[in-house]
């Protein structure tokens, strides 16, 4: 298949974890298109400061499996919902350290509205609905598996979680 | 008695010891089943801060436990 060819066709959004630190050029090479207006990608990083205490590093652990399954049905999503080109998200597994990109997310369209708001989504919900757990290591006291916060912005039929 | 196949993640792994285990079990539903396990293991969370995932997909605690099932017990996510 020639790559003319395989460019024209819809790209299936890829959802993937990571076990090497990402490289969000390249990520966005793969995800540039001819088609595409507008892209818009969000890098979720390893902050200094969570909840008022010094985060020194993470880990990241993974139900594998499912979380492909559920990242991929949440890209799908954001095609249904959005006219977009193309879409693609990354999340680290594995020890990150502060200021690391834990998860990326990128998405290509015609136009900027359609990219803003799908990756809007999608990164709503892969915080939502992913089997992916954190680990943090601060400079004083023990590790914690801390939980997300569930987001206002979520649709209501969508189940929430307490942190 | 059936068998089911367990993984456990994160704050329940680290309690469990083990990121699963083979386990034989009368229980129903996968519920009965996180009864039984976090007597053993003392897991301190509830089912109800919890999913359950059964063959790789998200699960109903309720529904009728199959043999030979891969059950999952899914602590509150952090992801992105």
């Amino acid at each position: 298949m020639s790559t003319k060819k395989a460019k024209a066709a819809q790209p299936t959004p890829q959802f993937r974890l990571a076990g090497a630190p990402l490289d969000p050029e390249r990520l966005r090479s793969e995800l540039l298109d001819a088609r595409a207006g507008g892209f818009v990608a969000f890098e979720g990083r390893v902050r200094r400061r969570n909840d008022g205490r010094e985060v020194r590093s993470l880990e990241y652990e993974a139900y594998a499996e499912l979380a492909e399954k559920e990242g991929a049905r949440i890209l799908a999503e954001a095609r249904a919902r959005h006219p977009i080109v193309a879409a693609a998200a990354v999340h680290r597994v594995g020890h990150l350290q502060v200021g690391d990109i834990a998860v990326w997310v990128g998405v290509t369209a015609e136009h900027r509205d359609a990219a803003f708001a799908a990756c809007r989504y999608i990164i709503d919900e892969l915080k939502a609905r992913v089997p992916i757990w954190k680990k943090e290591h601060y400079a004083k006291g023990v590790p914690v598996w801390v939980s997300n916060r569930v987001s206002a912005r979520r649709s209501p039929r969508a189940p929430g979680r307490k942190s | 008695m059936k068998q089911v196949r367990v993984q456990y993640f994160a704050v329940l792994r680290e309690q469990a010891k083990r990121g699963e285990e083979r386990v034989e079990t009368n229980a129903g539903t996968p519920a009965g089943l996180y009864q039984e396990l976090a007597r053993r293991h003392g897991f301190t969370l509830p089912a109800a801060h919890l999913k359950v995932a059964i063959d790789d997909e998200f699960g109903a605690w309720h529904a009728p436990l199959p043999d030979n099932a891969r059950v999952a017990f899914i602590p509150p996510l952090a992801g992105g």
